[in-house]
């Protein structure tokens, strides 16, 4: 089981870096962290914590983005190639297609962002020539990204197990925007008088990911240290919100009638 | 030349053509749109808003405003008018999207506290500022600092100065002259000797090749406003004395009023005019001075020199 998986993985992890956008955004990514030391200089004593935001901003973005646009073909691919049923053919079953598809689009992710973070410290190291050990407390940023990233990959898989690659990007999309307003949603929640009403806004603020908890950029651009117990509750969280996510896959992608 | 070839060599000649024509037009559409980017900017006021709008991305943001507050601030500056409107708004939106972007309150309090051309004129809208900067982010001892410096320098409230410095140097980690300074406000009510005071701390305190800079320059000025009435005083002394004003400074050495030749802060002998004034050798390179400038040339300063003292 755990090899089968561990091929599947591997192998969309393989067919996701021959992707040309995936190479595209890595490279805007890139672009824009270099382009943070010349923003930079046009502003007054804002260097440093312009390269901190729109690097770590960038990195987020664009790797959500590769999340979506990879994520939303994973599994409609498969179909339209009809390589699924071949797969499927083997001893494979549904649920281990669905989850190694997530890990090896994870594993992408992974591997993109350390080459951005790279690019990123690369350009700290430019502008300041060192490094410090605050610059460590930036990597807490970092993972929390990659937290956002298996969120939206997990999102962007379930949207592929039932709709088109456009309505998948459609929906991980407009997610991803709700849930930058997630705490919103709660403040709505709580502020509504009538009971469905209230009902409603507290399941679509549980059901919307949070991903302004998960989003500490400023923070640690100012040097403002991060909780453990924060970095302990978001890591839970986000395996909690992909499992729920990648189950709900699962359990569409088990009934699917793929005839 | 092959088909191929010449399409390629058309091409490229009808590509640098277009660019250079959309870039020309731009500059004429410019022209015309004096001040109509940020304005558009400007159609969503709401700190909120645009809070809400930066998909919790509010640092990036934030920078991005506060970029456009240094622009604005600056074309405004460079035009010499005298309306600031944008600037309160687009400060605000700033520290609403990022409320521990210390610069902002640093520089923004000071934009808005300086006389118009060099500034907004509004001290008041200065101060709120500021306290709003100490509120947020109280144990940021700069900004007690700038606050003194407006109620000292723009307000002329130097009890208010003396209070803002003290409550300074309360902060832990506070640098140890903000309690000199709060004692120098209370004892003095300002005067030349504690602009330099403050100057020089600026330019201990910073990194920031800007503000270094500006700094400086100010120290030169007060350097300048120091020194050209002393001159000018001796010449007079000289007038006195001799029935007659001195045709240059050499006379004045060799009559023993002076030591020797006096030099500017930048190297450069200063002039002794026919008529007893003393000028700098070149105005332009020393902004902010109020002395020693050439007849009818107004004096470009940030620094309001300080009532005698009492």
């Amino acid at each position: 089981m755990t090899s089968r998986i561990a091929w599947i993985a591997f192998n969309t992890f393989r067919e996701a870096v021959r992707e040309r956008v995936l190479y595209n955004l890595v490279f805007f990514a890139l672009l824009m962290v270099a382009s943070a030391l010349l923003f930079g200089g046009i502003s007054i004593g804002v260097e440093r914590l312009f390269l901190i935001n729109l690097g770590l901003t960038s990195i987020s973005l664009f790797g959500v983005l590769i999340a979506i646009f990879l994520g939303i073909g994973l599994v409609f691919k498969e179909i339209e190639k009809r390589t699924l049923y071949t797969m499927l053919s083997r001893p494979v079953r549904r649920w281990e297609f669905i989850v190694g598809k997530f890990f090896g689009l994870a594993g992408t992710l992974v591997v993109n962002t350390f080459f951005m973070a790279l690019g990123f410290y690369a350009a700290l190291f430019y502008l300041a020539r060192t490094l410090t050990a605050a610059d460590a407390s930036l990597l807490v940023a970092i993972y929390f990204i990659v937290l956002q990233f298996l969120m939206v990959t997990a999102l962007a898989l379930f949207f592929s197990t039932f709709s088109s690659p456009v309505l998948s990007a459609l929906f991980a999309f407009s997610l991803f925007i709700a849930g930058s307003f997630a705490e919103d949603l709660r403040a709505f929640a709580a502020l509504s008088q009538v009971g469905s009403t209230r009902w409603l806004a507290i399941a679509a603020a549980y059901l919307v990911p949070n991903f302004s908890a998960l989003n500490v950029i400023s923070s640690v651009a100012h040097g403002h240290p991060v909780a453990g117990a924060l970095i302990l509750d978001n890591t839970l969280y986000a395996l909690f919100y992909a499992g729920a996510a990648l189950f709900a896959s699962i359990l569409i992608f088990e009934h699917r009638n793929l005839k | 030349m092959s088909v191929r070839k010449r399409t390629t060599v058309v091409s490229s000649v009808l590509l640098a053509a277009s660019l250079v024509g959309s870039m020309l037009m731009l500059r004429r559409v410019d022209a015309l749109r004096t001040g109509a980017t940020l304005e558009e900017v400007l159609y969503v006021t709401s700190p909120r808003t645009v809070k809400r709008m930066s998909l919790g991305y509010d640092g990036l943001m934030a920078d991005i405003y506060w970029t456009r507050v240094v622009q604005y601030f600056g074309r405004q500056h460079q035009a010499r008018t005298r309306r600031f409107d944008l600037l309160l708004p687009l400060l605000d939106i700033t520290a609403t999207l990022d409320p521990h972007l210390i610069v902002a309150y640093e520089f923004g309090s000071f934009f808005l506290a300086q006389q118009p051309p060099e500034g907004a004129g509004q001290p008041d809208a200065a101060v709120d500022f500021a306290e709003r900067g100490i509120r947020e982010n109280p144990t940021e001892w700069r900004l007690y600092y700038h606050l003194g410096f407006i109620h000292y320098l723009e307000r002329k409230d130097y009890k208010a100065a003396a209070e803002a410095f003290q409550r300074g140097s309360e902060v832990p980690n506070a640098h140890p002259w903000l309690r000199t300074m709060a004692a120098a406000m209370a004892q003095f009510g300002g005067d030349t000797r504690t602009a330099r005071f403050l100057w020089q701390k600026i330019l201990e305190s910073t990194q920031d090749k800007l503000i270094r800079a500006n700094a400086v320059k100010r120290l030169r000025a007060l350097e300048v406003d120091e020194v050209v009435p002393a001159l000018e005083a001796r010449v007079q002394l000289y007038h006195q004395n001799n029935g007659h004003l001195p045709a240059s400074f050499p006379e004045m050495i060799a009559a023993g009023y002076l030591r020797g030749l006096p030099r500017d802060p930048l190297g450069y002998p200063y002039k002794l005019m026919p008529d007893g004034r003393v000028e700098v050798e070149s105005p332009d390179d020393l902004p902010f001075i109020n002395k020693g400038l050439p007849p009818g040339r107004q004096p470009n300063f940030l620094y309001i020199p300080p009532p005698a003292k009492k």
